[in-house]
């Protein structure tokens, strides 16, 4: 088992035939995915090679899964133009669509998350500004390398891409089931409390490792969360204890306002619920090993 | 990015928003003049993006151009909260009868847009949530529907305006939530939005926050940032279109993604401990992609900030192999030639690591340390930093 993706999953890339899709197809074929096609309104019927691989492009998400039987999307769309695509997924009713595409407008966000809940959330979202997921092994969806790390029993969350790379390279000897970025906007689809709540209910999922940052309240949301319902360990790490107030480091959801959203803050919160958190990501992954010596 | 209150008046008034006449003025000078201007009774404002203007003694009243003039002297230089003034708004006066209170914003947690409103305006709207929180009503609005005159009405109705008033207040939430819509903005607040003794309704005093994400679909965006309080080093990252904020200490930091460099600014501040105190003079995140051109821009911006020491690199290569960002650094002291003169402190993990490590050590360059994890690279760039004092 793993979340969310699996060695089943049948991938299709909105904005494939675009340099960045077409350079992180080749690099997800290469780590074995499934990928089934592209969408592409302007090239539809036409194909593509990549990695050897032919793939056919459709015009609309919803042609590609009467074709292909493709249930998750992986969108690399530019920002001008994602809130169409990932609309367009949603309505198609796909299972998954994963949001890769940085600085997409707030509201622009915000309308298709609404969109998305006034449908019932048939779709699940991942991101935006995500490096996607992966379960090593079975298949890879987005942009995460897949040569860092092995399967394993730990099942990974992070709001952030290269620490999410980090932490799964200091912990390639024990592997992951899989490991997912939800992505550092203010509105993101899938939470860590999306992803806590199926690595408990997922069996080969052993521990959880969850990485925040600041800004919002998502960890603090967590905690409360983990306390209320995961029985599997969870080790924690949280970015930004040095970061100044009133300043956005990076991600455009990482910013101290008011004083909430603290990186301490969240520790505590984290803490409180019984988790262990790592003060830098090597004593994260010490705390895991040390963890698995102990299991 | 915070707009001052003349910025969100400007913006208000396209959108037919009903606000005073104001007038910016630089000089006391420029203030009497403006004064002249609008005749009357006028009220002079600080221009600062920092609540608390009026405690401060940031907002005075004049009487006449000359008292106008006189008032400002004191307001000009004056520090509020870190914040010194610079420019104030020379504002018509209005004989004001009552205050309220409206704002809508993004509201993280629950993935929508709220509103929130209450008939006691002109306070610290903090306070009231926290004191009061029956006074304050906070409305969802989706994000998709909006705010129509229909849901301005529930929303002016939920705040327990006087009845009388909601159908002259419900076609103003209508226009600040089309500022909202039109002009991408995170937070539109009103406070205070007044009732004047003459029974109008107008916004008195705005704050906005735009998107800077949205800033590709907004050509006027760019013209409303506030550049002689841009740091020149950020300005300069800027330009290069990096992804950098200046911070007060003496170790450089680039890093390859927004979340392992706040990381690196931790672990550094923590090595920091051991070594004088020292810490991050920056946040850089150059991408995943970490190409030589990028890497260039990056050294090029830290080794000209006077406070830096030292500079750690902290890259883990994910998308990008670590051959290729050592490639990256080595080219980029090529082209730096002279100009790098402090010490650089390398960390290079992830896809080929061994051929990235191997790259620098054969360059052999005289200020490059290779350490092979990240806690003894903080530790090591803290340490130089430190004996660089």
């Amino acid at each position: 088992m793993s979340i969310f993706l699996d060695e089943n999953s049948k991938i299709i890339v909105q904005g494939l035939t675009g340099s960045e899709g077409t350079k992180h197809a080749g690099r997800m074929l290469a780590s074995g995915s499934n990928i089934v096609g592209g969408v592409n309104p302007r090239k539809a019927g036409t194909t593509v090679e990549i990695e050897g691989t032919s793939l056919p492009i459709f015009g609309s998400v919803a042609e590609a899964m009467s074709s292909t039987g493709a249930n998750v999307s992986v969108i690399f769309v530019p920002p001008a133009f994602a809130k169409g695509a990932v609309i367009e997924a949603i309505d198609a009713e796909i299972e998954l669509a994963i949001v890769i595409t940085e600085g997409i407008p707030i509201h622009d966000s915000a309308e298709f998350w609404a969109h998305a809940k006034s449908k019932g959330n048939a779709t699940r979202i991942i991101g935006p500004n995500c490096p996607g997921i992966i379960s090593p092994g079975k298949s890879n969806a987005g942009i995460i390398p897949s040569t860092i790390t092995t399967a394993g029993p730990i099942g990974l969350v992070s709001k952030s891409g290269t620490l999410t790379y980090q932490m799964m390279f200091e912990l390639r000897d024990l592997g992951f089931s899989t490991a997912i970025g939800i992505g550092g906007d203010p509105i993101i689809g899938t939470t860590h409390i999306d992803a806590l709540a199926a690595f408990e209910a997922d069996p080969e999922t052993k521990a959880i490792v969850m990485i925040g940052e600041i800004g919002g309240d998502a960890e603090e949301r967590a905690a409360e969360f983990i306390q209320a319902n995961v029985t599997k360990p969870v080790v924690a790490y949280v970015a930004g204890f040095t970061a100044p107030e009133g300043k956005t480091m990076g991600h455009a959801g990482a910013i101290v306002s008011d004083g909430a959203g603290t990186a301490q803050g969240k520790k505590e919160a984290l803490e409180a619920a019984g988790v262990r958190v790592g003060k830098t990501p090597s004593e994260t992954a010490s705390l895991m090993h040390e963890l698995f010596r102990e299991l | 990015m915070d707009l001052f209150e003349y910025q969100a008046r400007d913006v208000f008034e396209s959108y037919g928003v009903p606000v005073l006449a104001g007038i910016t003025a630089d000089t006391p000078e420029e203030v009497r003049a403006a004064a002249e201007k609008l005749g009357g009774t006028v009220v002079v404002k600080a221009q600062v993006k920092i609540g608390g203007r009026g405690k401060a003694g940031g907002v005075k009243v004049a009487h006449n151009p000359d008292d106008a003039a006189e008032v400002s002297k004191a307001i000009f230089g004056l520090d509020i909260k870190g914040h010194v003034v610079k420019r104030v708004m020379v504002a018509a006066g209005a004989r004001i009868a009552q205050e309220f209170y409206f704002s809508v914003l993004l509201d993280r947690a629950n993935r929508s847009f709220l509103s929130l409103a209450s008939y006691e305006g002109g306070v610290e709207i903090e306070i009231l949530a926290v004191e009061r929180p029956e006074a304050l009503a906070r409305i969802e609005v989706d994000p998709v529907r909006g705010i129509d005159l229909a849901k301005a009405t529930e929303i002016a109705a939920a705040a327990s305006f006087p009845a009388n008033l909601v159908p002259k207040i419900a076609p103003v939430i209508v226009k600040l939530y089309e500022v909202f819509v039109g002009e991408d903005a995170t937070l539109v607040e009103v406070n205070p939005l007044v009732l004047t003794e003459e029974g109008d309704i107008i916004a008195l005093d705005g704050k906005v926050t735009l998107d800077e994400n949205a800033e590709f679909r907004h050509e006027g965006h760019a013209a409303l940032v506030d550049t002689s309080a841009e740091d020149p080093l950020e300005a300069k990252a800027k330009k290069s279109n990096l992804n950098y904020v200046k911070l007060d200490g003496e170790v450089g930091i680039i890093g390859n993604g927004a979340g392992l460099v706040m990381s690196t600014l931790d672990v550094v501040s923590y090595a920091g401990e051991k070594h004088g105190h020292v810490k991050p003079a920056n946040f850089l995140d150059i991408g995943g992609g970490a190409s030589a051109e990028v890497m260039t821009a990056g050294l090029d911006v830290i080794l000209h900030d006077p406070q830096v020491r030292s500079v750690f690199v902290n890259v883990f290569g994910g998308i990008t192999a670590c051959d290729a960002v050592a490639n990256g650094i080595v080219g980029a002291l090529e082209v730096l030639g002279d100009e790098a003169t402090k010490p650089l402190v390398v960390r290079l993990d992830g896809n080929n690591v061994v051929e990235g490590r191997q790259i620098l050590k054969d360059a052999g360059h005289p200020l490059v340390t290779v350490v092979d994890t990240m806690d003894e690279a903080a530790d090591k760039a803290a340490e130089l930093a430190f004996a660089a004092r």
